[in-house]
């Protein structure tokens, strides 16, 4: 299974990302450089987070015009798993990969803290390996994941299955105390229709392996490469 | 040369934290009358050689595109005439 973490400038979590790839789930990884047009032989790609162009205008609407972007949005819509995580989440939704918009956080404070997440679903290609209503627990760190859309998108996100990670108690319960950010019906994670795309605030690959303090990470991507299996056989 | 003056604004029920922050604010210091704060940009764009009517449908066209997110925001372009940047 061969990952690609695409580096836009500004993108602080790539190497993350590539070390969570190649030394703990142990598969290929490349970095894609943000000026390159082609994603051809990857199986999966990663957004990471961080500041792209600086977070100027809105978050991610300077990257989502990136020379990658146009074969980044063709592999997504041939079914291509992706992954935008943070500033990666902003992109996707500045490029309409995925519905909706961020806005300043309710607190207009930078969070930077673990927080816990409800598993809504475990039939996706980025929770097989989860339970479902599983409570991880998964780092935040941004200024802008106050996720809103308007009432009817809100609703097809529900009709559809779309809201896979929520922000919710240690113990799984959701309510306006649980939620760090102001994020519309405590949406931490959604995918869209097809459910090849996911956009997530928490930060899994800060969570990856035991030295970190925490592993619930490993779990979305052992996820991807579980699927990334099963569809290949 | 024209100069454009663009005002992105987020939409009505669109919540804006610093808006509110900023009321609040206001409130502090004693003006009683503020019902209501939204903040927004104010982005000036410069053009050369262009006539009003192509003017304002590259800007409302740049606009939808990269300047204002429409999913949150509104905005309202207005052009003027002006002899240096």
């Amino acid at each position: 299974m061969k990952f690609g973490v695409v580096v836009f400038p500004g993108s602080n979590c790539d190497a993350d990302c590539y070390h969570v790839i190649k030394e703990v789930m142990e598969q290929p990884v490349e970095y894609i450089w943000h000026k390159e047009n082609s994603v051809a032989g990857y199986d999966a790609l990663i957004l990471p987070g961080g500041f792209s162009y600086g977070d100027y205008l809105r978050t991610g609407a300077i990257a989502r015009f990136s020379p990658i972007m146009p074969s980044v949005t063709e592999f997504a819509e041939g079914g291509g798993l992706l992954i935008g995580i943070c500033n990666g989440f902003q992109i996707l939704l500045e490029a309409g990969l995925l519905p909706g918009a961020m806005l300043r956080n309710s607190s207009l404070k930078f969070i930077c803290q673990p927080v816990y997440l409800k598993v809504n679903r475990n039939d996706t290609p980025f929770t097989n390996q989860l339970k479902a209503d599983e409570v991880l627990k998964v780092p935040v760190a941004h200024g802008e994941g106050n996720y809103f859309c308007d009432d009817q998108t809100l609703q097809s996100l529900k009709d559809n299955g779309q809201i896979i990670f929520t922000y919710c108690s240690e113990k799984g319960q959701e309510g306006l105390e649980y939620n760090p950010n102001g994020s519309l019906a405590n949406i931490a994670g959604i995918c869209n229709s097809k459910g090849n795309v996911l956009g997530m605030m928490p930060h899994p690959e800060r969570c990856a392996e035991g030295i970190l303090g925490g592993q619930d990470g490993f779990y979305i991507f052992a996820s991807m490469i579980n699927w990334l299996g099963e569809v290949g056989k | 040369m024209l100069k454009a003056n663009i005002y992105v604004t987020l939409k009505n029920g669109v919540l804006d934290p610093q808006g509110e922050a900023v009321k609040k604010s206001l409130k502090v210091l004693d003006y009683g009358q503020v019902s209501d704060v939204r903040i927004g940009k104010f982005i000036e764009v410069w053009l050369e050689g262009a006539d009003c009517d192509s003017a304002l449908k590259e800007l409302e066209e740049m606009t939808d595109k990269l300047l204002a997110n429409p999913v949150i925001e509104d905005y309202r372009v207005e052009i003027v005439e002006v002899n240096q940047p």
